[in-house]
């Protein structure tokens, strides 16, 4: 038997240069795990929805805050990032855009349209507040 | 030199011959998310208000109601494996290892029953 010792476990996140495919994956999974959190206060929001109309005025008020709107809009980035990378990693389980130059275009096109679409989702409901 | 596919391999593979089916079932969960979760986007900022009856009256609409049960359980499911890809990428201890996987489990699961049952409750309770 050779001897145990402690063997270092992957992954190795500090041994990367930080380049955009490491920095987008591991953003995936920080985005994945945000979502996770605001699941957890989607499901409070429904739930105070579900009571009566003093319980869900209670969480509005919360989520209305300056601190509720700055986390909403977070979430709505993480929201639409992570369902346009996930759509990018579907693609190359199908086994298309694995070239260096297709890789770097999906990644780029990505995070641009994830703050677009961030960007586009608060307008349309300031308008419609303010309209 | 084998002539199988690599995934034709690993499909089947293990004690439990699921060598595969986490793999697959994040995929599966993801490409219904998609859908689920863009029309809820989005069918919630196109009502004309935020108010208290008015997002009621559209969750009791029975389409609408069985789209968010499903997006509430696939959420949950998805929100589960992904989370506990995450633990076992990270927690190496035994113990709190174990700890934050039977919680992951115990939230999921919480989080994904109150979400459904507060959609039901405004689809059945008026």
């Amino acid at each position: 038997m050779p001897p145990v010792r402690a063997r270092p476990l992957s992954p190795h996140l500090e041994i990367y240069r930080w380049q955009i495919s490491n920095t987008l994956s591991i953003l995936h999974r920080i985005t994945g795990v945000a979502l996770s959190v605001g699941f957890l206060a989607f499901v409070y929001w429904l739930m105070a929805l579900a009571g009566d109309g003093e319980s869900y005025a209670s969480v509005v008020r919360v989520f209305g805050s300056a601190l509720g709107i700055a986390a909403l809009v977070a979430l709505t980035f993480a929201f639409f990032y992570h369902l346009l990378n996930g759509v990018r990693h579907l693609v190359w389980d199908v086994g298309f855009g694995f070239e260096r130059s297709e890789r770097r275009a999906s990644g780029w096109a990505v995070v641009i349209g994830a703050l677009i679409l961030t960007l586009g989702v608060w307008a349309i409901y300031w308008s419609f507040e303010r309209g | 030199m084998s002539l199988r596919s690599p995934l034709g391999r690993v499909l089947g593979l293990g004690s439990a011959k699921h060598g595969s089916s986490i793999w697959w079932a994040e995929r599966v969960s993801s490409v219904a998310l998609v859908p689920l979760t863009l029309w809820f986007v989005f069918s919630l900022l196109l009502l004309p208000a935020l108010d208290y009856s008015t997002v009621r009256a559209w969750l009791a609409v029975p389409f609408s109601g069985l789209l968010a049960v499903l997006m509430v359980a696939v959420t949950a499911y998805h929100s589960y494996l992904g989370t506990v890809a995450v633990v076992e990428d990270y927690v190496h201890a035994p113990g709190p290892k174990l700890v934050s996987l039977v919680l992951l489990r115990f939230v999921h699961v919480l989080t994904g029953a109150a979400g459904i049952f507060a959609i039901l409750r405004i689809a059945f309770v008026a």
